[in-house]
Protein backbone atom coordinates (compact mmCIF):
# COMPACT_ATOMS: atom_id res chain seq x y z
CA UNK A 1 0.00 0.00 0.00
CA UNK A 2 1.40 3.08 -1.10
CA UNK A 3 1.54 6.08 0.82
CA UNK A 4 -1.52 8.48 0.65
CA UNK A 5 -1.33 12.37 0.17
CA UNK A 6 -2.73 12.97 4.01
CA UNK A 7 0.26 10.63 5.29
CA UNK A 8 2.88 13.21 3.33
CA UNK A 9 1.13 16.52 4.57
CA UNK A 10 0.72 14.67 8.49
CA UNK A 11 4.81 14.16 8.22
CA UNK A 12 5.31 17.47 7.38
CA UNK A 13 2.14 19.36 9.19
CA UNK A 14 4.44 19.75 12.91
CA UNK A 15 6.62 21.95 11.08
CA UNK A 16 3.77 24.11 9.33
CA UNK A 17 0.88 25.27 11.15
CA UNK A 18 -0.72 26.98 8.87
CA UNK A 19 -1.54 23.76 6.34
CA UNK A 20 -5.38 23.03 5.90
CA UNK A 21 -5.67 19.71 4.08
CA UNK A 22 -8.98 19.10 2.55
CA UNK A 23 -10.66 16.49 -0.54
CA UNK A 24 -12.61 18.02 -3.40
CA UNK A 25 -15.77 16.26 -4.79
CA UNK A 26 -13.17 15.04 -7.79
CA UNK A 27 -10.84 13.00 -5.23
CA UNK A 28 -8.39 16.33 -5.63
CA UNK A 29 -6.39 17.06 -2.25
CA UNK A 30 -6.19 21.18 -1.77
CA UNK A 31 -4.49 22.57 0.83
CA UNK A 32 -4.36 25.94 1.09
CA UNK A 33 -1.32 27.37 3.36
CA UNK A 34 -0.01 30.89 4.16
CA UNK A 35 2.40 32.54 1.64
CA UNK A 36 5.10 32.53 4.68
CA UNK A 37 5.48 28.58 4.89
CA UNK A 38 4.81 28.00 1.23
CA UNK A 39 8.46 27.64 0.24
CA UNK A 40 9.15 25.56 3.03
CA UNK A 41 6.15 23.31 2.56
CA UNK A 42 6.82 23.08 -1.26
CA UNK A 43 10.51 22.16 -0.78
CA UNK A 44 10.05 19.61 2.10
CA UNK A 45 6.96 17.96 -0.44
CA UNK A 46 9.46 17.90 -3.01
CA UNK A 47 12.08 16.15 -0.86
CA UNK A 48 9.50 13.36 -0.40
CA UNK A 49 8.94 12.75 -3.72
CA UNK A 50 6.81 15.39 -5.04
CA UNK A 51 9.32 16.25 -7.52
CA UNK A 52 7.47 17.40 -10.47
CA UNK A 53 5.58 20.88 -10.62
CA UNK A 54 3.17 20.01 -12.99
CA UNK A 55 1.36 23.56 -12.92
CA UNK A 56 1.75 27.30 -11.02
CA UNK A 57 -1.06 29.73 -12.13
CA UNK A 58 -2.96 32.66 -10.43
CA UNK A 59 -6.40 33.81 -10.23
CA UNK A 60 -8.25 36.79 -9.16
CA UNK A 61 -11.62 36.73 -6.80
CA UNK A 62 -12.51 40.18 -6.35
CA UNK A 63 -14.72 39.83 -3.52
CA UNK A 64 -13.42 37.74 -1.18
CA UNK A 65 -11.98 40.98 0.94
CA UNK A 66 -8.66 40.98 2.11
CA UNK A 67 -7.68 37.45 -0.22
CA UNK A 68 -8.88 38.66 -3.30
CA UNK A 69 -5.39 36.57 -5.27
CA UNK A 70 -4.71 33.14 -5.41
CA UNK A 71 -1.48 31.36 -6.59
CA UNK A 72 -2.56 27.96 -7.44
CA UNK A 73 0.45 25.24 -7.77
CA UNK A 74 -0.20 21.74 -9.12
CA UNK A 75 2.30 19.15 -7.39
CA UNK A 76 2.76 15.40 -9.03
CA UNK A 77 4.51 12.33 -7.11
CA UNK A 78 5.63 10.31 -10.07
CA UNK A 79 6.26 7.12 -7.32
CA UNK A 80 2.97 6.84 -5.85
CA UNK A 81 1.59 8.87 -8.91
CA UNK A 82 -0.48 11.86 -6.75
CA UNK A 83 -1.22 14.79 -7.20
CA UNK A 84 -1.94 17.63 -4.87
CA UNK A 85 -2.83 21.17 -5.68
CA UNK A 86 -1.27 23.68 -3.15
CA UNK A 87 -2.95 27.06 -2.95
CA UNK A 88 -1.72 30.72 -1.12
CA UNK A 89 -3.94 33.41 -0.64
CA UNK A 90 -3.00 37.01 -1.36
CA UNK A 91 -4.02 40.33 -0.35
CA UNK A 92 -4.58 42.90 -2.47
CA UNK A 93 -1.79 45.11 -0.50
CA UNK A 94 0.61 42.53 -0.38
CA UNK A 95 0.96 40.28 -3.67
CA UNK A 96 4.16 39.07 -2.82
CA UNK A 97 5.13 35.59 -2.66
CA UNK A 98 8.61 33.51 -2.52
CA UNK A 99 9.34 32.30 -6.25
CA UNK A 100 10.04 28.30 -6.17
CA UNK A 101 12.43 28.87 -9.27
CA UNK A 102 15.26 27.65 -7.12
CA UNK A 103 13.36 24.52 -6.66
CA UNK A 104 12.03 23.96 -9.83
CA UNK A 105 13.35 25.49 -12.73
CA UNK A 106 10.29 25.22 -15.25
CA UNK A 107 8.73 27.21 -12.65
CA UNK A 108 10.52 30.44 -13.89
CA UNK A 109 8.43 31.28 -17.04
CA UNK A 110 5.04 30.20 -15.10
CA UNK A 111 5.68 32.69 -12.79
CA UNK A 112 6.56 35.06 -15.31
CA UNK A 113 3.37 34.18 -16.43
CA UNK A 114 1.15 34.69 -13.27
CA UNK A 115 3.07 38.21 -13.13
CA UNK A 116 2.07 39.64 -16.17
CA UNK A 117 -1.74 38.55 -15.79
CA UNK A 118 -2.42 39.02 -12.11
CA UNK A 119 0.90 41.26 -10.72
CA UNK A 120 1.81 38.99 -8.56
CA UNK A 121 5.06 39.36 -7.36
CA UNK A 122 7.51 36.95 -6.89
CA UNK A 123 10.10 37.69 -4.48
CA UNK A 124 13.49 36.48 -5.60
CA UNK A 125 12.52 35.24 -8.62
CA UNK A 126 15.50 36.15 -11.09
CA UNK A 127 13.49 38.28 -13.80
CA UNK A 128 10.25 38.75 -12.92
CA UNK A 129 9.57 40.83 -16.01
CA UNK A 130 6.39 40.07 -18.26
CA UNK A 131 6.43 37.19 -20.90
CA UNK A 132 3.46 37.20 -23.63
CA UNK A 133 2.34 40.66 -22.88
CA UNK A 134 4.41 44.03 -24.34
CA UNK A 135 6.45 45.52 -21.85
CA UNK A 136 5.15 48.67 -21.55
CA UNK A 137 1.97 47.73 -20.64
CA UNK A 138 0.82 49.03 -17.46
CA UNK A 139 -1.71 46.75 -16.08
CA UNK A 140 -2.37 43.29 -15.49
CA UNK A 141 -5.13 42.03 -17.86
CA UNK A 142 -6.60 38.71 -16.77
CA UNK A 143 -7.88 40.39 -13.22
CA UNK A 144 -11.48 40.71 -13.00
CA UNK A 145 -11.84 44.70 -13.29
CA UNK A 146 -11.01 44.63 -16.93
CA UNK A 147 -13.97 43.16 -18.82
CA UNK A 148 -13.26 41.72 -22.44
CA UNK A 149 -15.92 43.62 -24.04
CA UNK A 150 -15.89 47.50 -24.03
CA UNK A 151 -17.05 48.68 -21.46
CA UNK A 152 -18.94 51.55 -22.80
CA UNK A 153 -21.36 49.05 -24.43
CA UNK A 154 -24.97 49.09 -23.26
CA UNK A 155 -26.28 46.55 -25.79
CA UNK A 156 -24.95 43.83 -24.30
CA UNK A 157 -25.72 42.37 -20.80
CA UNK A 158 -23.83 40.27 -19.12
CA UNK A 159 -26.76 38.37 -18.64
CA UNK A 160 -27.18 36.96 -21.83
CA UNK A 161 -23.48 36.82 -23.25
CA UNK A 162 -21.55 36.46 -20.14
CA UNK A 163 -18.79 38.07 -18.33
CA UNK B 1 29.66 22.32 -11.28
CA UNK B 2 26.20 22.30 -12.97
CA UNK B 3 25.51 21.01 -16.49
CA UNK B 4 24.86 24.41 -17.84
CA UNK B 5 28.25 25.65 -16.17
CA UNK B 6 30.45 23.03 -17.37
CA UNK B 7 28.82 23.94 -20.93
CA UNK B 8 29.23 27.30 -20.56
CA UNK B 9 32.76 27.07 -19.71
CA UNK B 10 33.70 24.92 -22.72
CA UNK B 11 31.55 27.25 -24.68
CA UNK B 12 34.07 30.15 -23.44
CA UNK B 13 37.16 27.06 -23.86
CA UNK B 14 36.06 27.11 -27.35
CA UNK B 15 35.95 30.91 -28.54
CA UNK B 16 39.06 31.38 -27.18
CA UNK B 17 40.70 28.54 -28.94
CA UNK B 18 38.75 29.17 -32.68
CA UNK B 19 38.28 32.88 -33.78
CA UNK B 20 40.18 35.18 -31.22
CA UNK B 21 37.10 35.53 -28.70
CA UNK B 22 35.53 37.82 -31.88
CA UNK B 23 30.94 37.61 -30.55
CA UNK B 24 28.85 38.57 -32.90
CA UNK B 25 24.50 38.84 -32.22
CA UNK B 26 22.39 37.21 -33.94
CA UNK B 27 18.70 37.17 -34.55
CA UNK B 28 17.07 33.88 -34.86
CA UNK B 29 13.72 35.00 -35.65
CA UNK B 30 11.13 36.30 -34.70
CA UNK B 31 9.93 35.00 -38.49
CA UNK B 32 12.66 32.61 -39.79
CA UNK B 33 11.80 29.63 -41.42
CA UNK B 34 14.06 27.81 -39.20
CA UNK B 35 12.27 28.41 -36.48
CA UNK B 36 8.74 27.22 -37.58
CA UNK B 37 6.88 29.72 -35.82
CA UNK B 38 6.87 33.18 -34.67
CA UNK B 39 9.65 33.65 -31.89
CA UNK B 40 12.89 35.23 -31.30
CA UNK B 41 15.99 34.27 -29.94
CA UNK B 42 19.17 36.42 -29.58
CA UNK B 43 21.54 34.44 -30.06
CA UNK B 44 25.85 35.24 -28.77
CA UNK B 45 27.65 33.71 -31.31
CA UNK B 46 31.27 32.95 -31.11
CA UNK B 47 31.82 31.71 -35.19
CA UNK B 48 29.56 28.54 -35.26
CA UNK B 49 29.51 28.42 -31.43
CA UNK B 50 26.69 29.71 -29.16
CA UNK B 51 27.55 30.93 -26.12
CA UNK B 52 24.29 32.76 -24.45
CA UNK B 53 20.69 33.00 -25.79
CA UNK B 54 18.06 35.44 -25.41
CA UNK B 55 14.49 34.60 -25.59
CA UNK B 56 11.56 36.13 -26.99
CA UNK B 57 8.14 35.24 -26.92
CA UNK B 58 4.36 36.12 -26.73
CA UNK B 59 4.03 37.32 -30.27
CA UNK B 60 1.04 35.52 -31.07
CA UNK B 61 -0.52 35.86 -27.87
CA UNK B 62 -4.04 35.64 -28.11
CA UNK B 63 -5.76 36.32 -24.80
CA UNK B 64 -7.11 32.36 -24.48
CA UNK B 65 -7.77 32.57 -21.18
CA UNK B 66 -8.87 36.14 -20.89
CA UNK B 67 -11.32 35.13 -23.91
CA UNK B 68 -12.91 31.92 -22.12
CA UNK B 69 -13.70 33.74 -19.18
CA UNK B 70 -16.85 34.97 -21.50
CA UNK B 71 -17.96 32.46 -23.57
CA UNK B 72 -20.04 29.35 -22.74
CA UNK B 73 -18.48 25.97 -22.44
CA UNK B 74 -19.02 24.76 -25.43
CA UNK B 75 -17.71 27.90 -27.54
CA UNK B 76 -14.42 27.43 -25.68
CA UNK B 77 -13.73 24.38 -27.80
CA UNK B 78 -12.74 26.26 -31.25
CA UNK B 79 -10.36 28.39 -28.88
CA UNK B 80 -8.34 24.87 -27.97
CA UNK B 81 -7.95 24.37 -31.77
CA UNK B 82 -5.45 27.12 -32.08
CA UNK B 83 -3.14 26.08 -28.91
CA UNK B 84 -1.51 22.88 -30.77
CA UNK B 85 -2.40 23.48 -34.02
CA UNK B 86 -0.95 20.18 -35.31
CA UNK B 87 -2.88 17.79 -33.28
CA UNK B 88 -6.40 19.77 -32.79
CA UNK B 89 -8.10 16.94 -31.90
CA UNK B 90 -6.23 16.35 -28.80
CA UNK B 91 -7.33 19.39 -27.23
CA UNK B 92 -10.85 19.63 -28.46
CA UNK B 93 -11.39 16.15 -26.53
CA UNK B 94 -8.88 16.99 -23.85
CA UNK B 95 -12.05 20.04 -23.30
CA UNK B 96 -14.53 18.29 -23.67
CA UNK B 97 -13.15 15.55 -21.09
CA UNK B 98 -12.31 18.48 -18.37
CA UNK B 99 -15.68 19.78 -18.80
CA UNK B 100 -17.35 16.20 -18.63
CA UNK B 101 -15.02 15.47 -15.50
CA UNK B 102 -16.89 18.66 -13.65
CA UNK B 103 -20.07 17.97 -14.61
CA UNK B 104 -19.68 14.21 -13.64
CA UNK B 105 -21.28 13.01 -17.08
CA UNK B 106 -21.24 9.60 -18.01
CA UNK B 107 -19.48 8.30 -21.26
CA UNK B 108 -20.57 5.61 -23.13
CA UNK B 109 -17.84 3.05 -24.24
CA UNK B 110 -17.58 3.73 -27.64
CA UNK B 111 -17.80 7.41 -27.17
CA UNK B 112 -14.49 6.46 -25.48
CA UNK B 113 -12.96 4.38 -28.12
CA UNK B 114 -13.72 6.90 -31.06
CA UNK B 115 -11.89 9.50 -29.14
CA UNK B 116 -8.78 7.29 -28.96
CA UNK B 117 -8.82 6.61 -32.62
CA UNK B 118 -9.25 10.64 -33.11
CA UNK B 119 -6.52 11.50 -30.44
CA UNK B 120 -4.11 8.75 -32.09
CA UNK B 121 -4.50 9.79 -35.61
CA UNK B 122 -3.68 13.44 -34.22
CA UNK B 123 -0.40 12.09 -32.28
CA UNK B 124 0.61 10.71 -35.80
CA UNK B 125 -0.25 13.35 -37.81
CA UNK B 126 2.02 15.60 -34.89
CA UNK B 127 4.89 13.54 -34.65
CA UNK B 128 4.95 13.01 -38.16
CA UNK B 129 5.00 16.79 -38.98
CA UNK B 130 7.83 17.07 -36.42
CA UNK B 131 9.78 14.48 -37.18
CA UNK B 132 10.21 14.99 -40.92
CA UNK B 133 11.18 18.75 -39.95
CA UNK B 134 13.80 17.66 -38.22
CA UNK B 135 14.85 15.62 -41.61
CA UNK B 136 14.18 18.72 -43.41
CA UNK B 137 16.50 20.81 -40.63
CA UNK B 138 19.23 18.55 -41.53
CA UNK B 139 18.89 18.59 -45.06
CA UNK B 140 16.45 15.68 -45.71
CA UNK B 141 13.65 16.94 -47.93
CA UNK B 142 12.35 13.61 -49.36
CA UNK B 143 11.06 12.35 -46.12
CA UNK B 144 9.08 15.11 -45.63
CA UNK B 145 7.20 15.10 -48.58
CA UNK B 146 6.02 11.62 -48.62
CA UNK B 147 4.97 12.29 -45.34
CA UNK B 148 2.83 15.17 -45.94
CA UNK B 149 1.05 13.17 -48.34
CA UNK B 150 0.18 10.68 -45.24
CA UNK B 151 -0.99 13.87 -42.88
CA UNK B 152 -3.09 14.90 -45.70
CA UNK B 153 -5.17 11.28 -45.73
CA UNK B 154 -5.22 11.26 -42.10
CA UNK B 155 -6.68 15.40 -42.64
CA UNK B 156 -9.48 13.46 -44.53
CA UNK B 157 -10.54 11.25 -41.94
CA UNK B 158 -10.94 14.60 -39.82
CA UNK B 159 -12.86 15.82 -42.24
CA UNK B 160 -15.50 12.97 -42.52
CA UNK B 161 -16.14 13.13 -38.71
CA UNK B 162 -16.26 17.12 -38.86
CA UNK B 163 -15.86 18.63 -41.88
CA UNK B 164 -12.62 20.34 -41.55
CA UNK B 165 -8.75 19.45 -41.63
CA UNK B 166 -6.60 21.63 -39.39
CA UNK B 167 -8.47 23.35 -36.34
CA UNK B 168 -11.01 20.07 -36.53
CA UNK B 169 -13.44 21.42 -33.42
CA UNK B 170 -14.08 17.75 -33.42
CA UNK B 171 -16.90 16.71 -31.46
CA UNK B 172 -18.66 18.09 -28.50
CA UNK B 173 -18.96 18.26 -24.90
CA UNK B 174 -20.62 14.40 -24.06
CA UNK B 175 -19.10 12.81 -27.65
CA UNK B 176 -19.64 13.65 -31.36
CA UNK B 177 -21.91 15.04 -32.99
CA UNK B 178 -22.02 12.21 -35.79
CA UNK B 179 -20.96 8.77 -35.71
CA UNK B 180 -18.06 7.23 -37.85
CA UNK B 181 -19.59 6.74 -41.20
CA UNK B 182 -18.77 4.58 -43.40
CA UNK B 183 -16.27 6.52 -45.57
CA UNK B 184 -14.39 7.25 -42.66
CA UNK B 185 -13.86 3.07 -41.53
CA UNK B 186 -13.22 2.48 -44.87
CA UNK B 187 -10.55 5.73 -45.29
CA UNK B 188 -9.00 4.55 -41.75
CA UNK B 189 -8.69 0.91 -42.85
CA UNK B 190 -6.90 2.06 -46.02
CA UNK B 191 -5.07 4.16 -44.06
CA UNK B 192 -4.23 1.59 -41.70
CA UNK B 193 -3.09 -0.84 -44.45
CA UNK B 194 -0.99 1.78 -46.35
CA UNK B 195 0.65 3.83 -44.14
CA UNK B 196 3.08 1.35 -42.40
CA UNK B 197 4.91 0.01 -45.61
CA UNK B 198 5.18 3.98 -46.23
CA UNK B 199 6.15 5.09 -42.93
CA UNK B 200 8.89 2.39 -42.91
CA UNK B 201 9.86 3.57 -46.16
CA UNK B 202 10.85 7.07 -43.67
CA UNK B 203 12.17 4.90 -41.39
CA UNK B 204 14.41 3.35 -43.47
CA UNK B 205 15.80 6.96 -45.26
CA UNK B 206 16.78 8.46 -41.52
CA UNK B 207 16.48 5.97 -38.91
CA UNK B 208 19.56 4.18 -38.98
CA UNK B 209 21.06 6.87 -41.84
CA UNK B 210 25.06 7.03 -41.13
CA UNK B 211 24.94 11.20 -42.10
CA UNK B 212 21.61 11.70 -39.42
CA UNK B 213 22.46 10.23 -36.99
CA UNK B 214 26.12 11.70 -36.92
CA UNK B 215 24.06 15.28 -37.05
CA UNK B 216 21.42 14.52 -34.31
CA UNK B 217 23.28 12.24 -31.65
CA UNK B 218 24.54 14.06 -29.15
CA UNK B 219 22.42 17.37 -30.52
CA UNK B 220 20.98 19.33 -27.92
CA UNK B 221 21.44 17.03 -24.87
CA UNK B 222 19.56 17.21 -21.48
CA UNK B 223 19.61 14.85 -18.43
CA UNK B 224 16.54 13.18 -17.11
CA UNK B 225 16.92 15.06 -13.86
CA UNK B 226 17.33 19.29 -15.61
CA UNK B 227 14.12 17.69 -17.67
CA UNK B 228 12.10 16.80 -14.65
CA UNK B 229 13.19 20.21 -13.11
CA UNK B 230 11.74 22.07 -15.73
CA UNK B 231 8.41 19.80 -15.84
CA UNK B 232 8.96 18.51 -18.87
CA UNK B 233 6.64 16.26 -20.09
CA UNK B 234 5.83 14.10 -23.11
CA UNK B 235 8.22 12.24 -26.28
CA UNK B 236 11.19 15.11 -24.96
CA UNK B 237 10.75 13.85 -20.88
CA UNK B 238 10.88 9.89 -22.53
CA UNK B 239 13.89 10.70 -24.64
CA UNK B 240 15.76 11.50 -21.39
CA UNK B 241 14.60 7.67 -19.85
CA UNK B 242 11.76 9.33 -17.88
CA UNK B 243 8.64 6.78 -18.58
CA UNK B 244 6.00 9.57 -17.51
CA UNK B 245 3.07 9.18 -19.66
CA UNK B 246 -0.65 10.20 -18.92
CA UNK B 247 -2.21 7.78 -20.69
CA UNK B 248 -0.91 5.58 -18.27
CA UNK B 249 -0.17 7.07 -15.35
CA UNK B 250 -3.77 9.03 -15.43
CA UNK B 251 -5.71 6.57 -17.60
CA UNK B 252 -9.11 8.51 -19.42
CA UNK B 253 -10.99 7.56 -22.01
CA UNK B 254 -10.48 3.74 -21.79
CA UNK B 255 -7.13 4.21 -22.15
CA UNK B 256 -6.78 1.55 -19.83
CA UNK B 257 -7.81 -1.41 -22.48
CA UNK B 258 -5.22 -0.96 -24.53
CA UNK B 259 -2.11 -2.81 -25.11
CA UNK B 260 0.96 -0.67 -25.84
CA UNK B 261 4.26 0.25 -24.70
CA UNK B 262 5.51 3.72 -23.95
CA UNK B 263 8.96 3.99 -25.39
CA UNK B 264 11.69 6.02 -23.96
CA UNK B 265 15.47 7.26 -24.62
CA UNK B 266 18.33 7.27 -22.80
CA UNK B 267 20.28 10.50 -23.58
CA UNK B 268 17.73 13.26 -24.47
CA UNK B 269 19.57 14.30 -27.00
CA UNK B 270 17.86 15.13 -30.73
CA UNK B 271 18.11 11.45 -31.86
CA UNK B 272 16.18 10.19 -28.96
CA UNK B 273 13.90 12.16 -29.32
CA UNK B 274 13.32 11.70 -32.96
CA UNK B 275 13.41 7.69 -32.32
CA UNK B 276 10.90 8.10 -29.62
CA UNK B 277 8.12 10.03 -31.70
CA UNK B 278 9.05 7.16 -34.25
CA UNK B 279 7.67 4.69 -31.73
CA UNK B 280 5.03 6.41 -30.32
CA UNK B 281 3.68 6.17 -33.90
CA UNK B 282 3.67 3.07 -33.96
CA UNK B 283 2.57 2.71 -30.76
CA UNK B 284 -0.38 4.90 -31.96
CA UNK B 285 -1.16 2.56 -34.62
CA UNK B 286 -1.60 -0.83 -32.80
CA UNK B 287 -3.53 1.59 -30.47
CA UNK B 288 -6.35 2.21 -32.91
CA UNK B 289 -6.38 -1.14 -35.08
CA UNK B 290 -7.36 -2.23 -31.51
CA UNK B 291 -9.66 0.25 -31.52
CA UNK B 292 -11.11 0.00 -34.40
CA UNK B 293 -10.77 -3.81 -33.97
CA UNK B 294 -13.27 -3.96 -30.29
CA UNK B 295 -15.08 -0.92 -30.87
CA UNK B 296 -18.00 -1.17 -28.54
CA UNK B 297 -21.93 -1.30 -29.32
CA UNK B 298 -23.67 1.97 -28.82
CA UNK B 299 -24.71 5.41 -28.54
CA UNK B 300 -21.87 7.73 -29.79
CA UNK B 301 -22.96 10.46 -27.68
CA UNK B 302 -24.01 10.80 -23.50
CA UNK B 303 -27.24 11.06 -21.96
CA UNK B 304 -26.82 14.67 -21.01
CA UNK B 305 -29.79 16.54 -22.67
CA UNK B 306 -28.40 19.64 -20.57
CA UNK B 307 -25.28 19.88 -22.46
CA UNK B 308 -26.11 17.91 -25.60
CA UNK B 309 -27.23 19.33 -28.66
CA UNK B 310 -30.75 17.60 -29.68
CA UNK B 311 -30.97 16.44 -32.74
CA UNK B 312 -32.10 19.41 -35.00
CA UNK B 313 -35.29 17.50 -36.37
CA UNK B 314 -36.38 17.08 -32.91
CA UNK B 315 -36.07 20.23 -32.19
CA UNK B 316 -38.57 21.29 -34.71
CA UNK B 317 -41.00 18.92 -33.59
CA UNK B 318 -40.57 18.24 -30.11
CA UNK B 319 -41.40 20.85 -27.26
CA UNK B 320 -38.34 19.09 -24.67
CA UNK B 321 -35.59 19.07 -27.62
CA UNK B 322 -36.70 22.78 -28.10
CA UNK B 323 -36.59 23.87 -24.69
CA UNK B 324 -33.04 21.86 -24.31
CA UNK B 325 -32.42 23.29 -27.48
CA UNK B 326 -32.94 26.79 -26.36
CA UNK B 327 -30.92 26.34 -23.12
CA UNK B 328 -27.85 25.51 -24.53
CA UNK B 329 -27.86 27.63 -26.91
CA UNK B 330 -28.57 30.99 -24.94
CA UNK B 331 -25.98 29.54 -22.46
CA UNK B 332 -28.76 28.88 -19.48
CA UNK B 333 -27.99 25.39 -18.76
CA UNK B 334 -26.57 24.74 -14.62
CA UNK B 335 -23.43 23.49 -14.38
CA UNK B 336 -21.71 22.60 -10.71
CA UNK B 337 -19.47 24.95 -8.70
CA UNK B 338 -16.33 23.45 -8.57
CA UNK B 339 -12.45 23.33 -9.60
CA UNK B 340 -11.02 20.59 -11.52
CA UNK B 341 -7.46 19.64 -12.98
CA UNK B 342 -7.21 17.38 -15.93
CA UNK B 343 -4.85 16.54 -18.75
CA UNK B 344 -4.61 14.30 -21.69
CA UNK B 345 -1.32 12.98 -23.21
CA UNK B 346 -0.81 15.76 -26.31
CA UNK B 347 1.34 15.77 -28.82
CA UNK B 348 3.90 17.38 -26.90
CA UNK B 349 3.73 15.87 -23.35
CA UNK B 350 0.54 17.06 -20.52
CA UNK B 351 -1.78 19.20 -21.71
CA UNK B 352 -3.58 20.35 -18.57
CA UNK B 353 -6.71 22.24 -18.16
CA UNK B 354 -7.15 24.44 -14.75
CA UNK B 355 -10.85 25.22 -14.72
CA UNK B 356 -12.70 26.48 -12.03
CA UNK B 357 -16.69 27.55 -12.29
CA UNK B 358 -18.99 29.80 -10.35
CA UNK B 359 -21.82 28.19 -11.36
CA UNK B 360 -22.01 30.87 -14.39
CA UNK B 361 -22.39 30.04 -17.98
CA UNK B 362 -18.54 30.73 -17.94
CA UNK B 363 -15.56 29.32 -16.48
CA UNK B 364 -14.31 31.40 -14.01
CA UNK B 365 -11.31 30.81 -14.82
CA UNK B 366 -9.34 28.19 -16.84
CA UNK B 367 -6.11 28.27 -17.45
CA UNK B 368 -4.07 26.46 -20.09
CA UNK B 369 -1.22 23.87 -19.10
CA UNK B 370 1.00 24.45 -22.66
CA UNK B 371 3.52 21.96 -22.44
CA UNK B 372 5.74 23.91 -25.30
CA UNK B 373 5.72 26.81 -22.73
CA UNK B 374 6.81 24.93 -20.08
CA UNK B 375 9.62 23.18 -21.78
CA UNK B 376 10.91 25.76 -24.26
CA UNK B 377 12.40 27.91 -21.42
CA UNK B 378 14.71 24.98 -20.93
CA UNK B 379 16.28 26.36 -24.76
CA UNK B 380 19.30 27.85 -24.03
CA UNK B 381 20.04 25.02 -21.63
CA UNK B 382 20.51 22.77 -24.19
CA UNK B 383 21.89 24.62 -27.01
CA UNK B 384 24.81 26.95 -25.10
CA UNK B 385 28.03 25.62 -26.14
CA UNK B 386 26.82 23.86 -28.46
CA UNK B 387 26.68 25.04 -32.47
CA UNK B 388 24.25 26.87 -34.93
CA UNK B 389 22.96 23.82 -36.66
CA UNK B 390 22.67 22.03 -33.79
CA UNK B 391 20.44 24.75 -32.22
CA UNK B 392 18.08 24.95 -35.08
CA UNK B 393 17.56 20.90 -34.65
CA UNK B 394 17.02 21.48 -31.09
CA UNK B 395 14.23 23.67 -31.54
CA UNK B 396 12.69 21.19 -34.09
CA UNK B 397 12.68 18.14 -32.27
CA UNK B 398 11.90 19.90 -29.29
CA UNK B 399 8.49 20.44 -31.54
CA UNK B 400 8.32 24.28 -30.38
CA UNK B 401 4.48 24.79 -31.27
CA UNK B 402 4.10 28.75 -31.72
CA UNK B 403 0.42 28.05 -31.07
CA UNK B 404 0.64 26.47 -27.54
CA UNK B 405 3.68 28.66 -26.22
CA UNK B 406 1.80 31.89 -26.63
CA UNK B 407 -1.89 30.83 -25.88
Amino acid sequence: MSKTVEAYIEEISKDFSSIELSVDNYGMHNAFITKDEIYGVIEKLKEAGFNFLTDLTGSHYPENEGQEFQVVYHLHHFYNNLRIRLKVNLSKDDLAVPSVTDLFAGANWMERETFDFYGIQFSSHPNLSRILNVDDMDYHPMRKEFALEDETREDKEDKYFGR
Amino acid sequence: MSEVDIRKQAAVLASTETIDGEIATLNLGPTHPATHGIFQNILQVDGERILSTEQTVGYIHRAFEKLSERRPYNQITPITDRLNYCSSPINNIGWHMTVEKLIGADIPKRVDYMRVIMMELARIADHLVCNSVIGVDTGALTGFTYMFQEREKIYDIYEEICGARLTTNVGRIGGFDRDFNKALITKLRDFLKEFPAKFDEFCSLLERNRIFMDRTIGAGPISAERAMQYSFAGPNLRATGVDYDVRVMSPYSSYEDFDFIVPVGTEGDTYDRFMVRQQEIRESLKIIEQALENMPEGNYHADIPDFYLPPKEEVYSSMEALIYHFKIVMGETPIPKGEVYFSVEGGNGELGYYLVSDGGRTPYRLHFRRPCFIYYQAYPEMITGSLLSDAILTMSSMNVIAGELDA
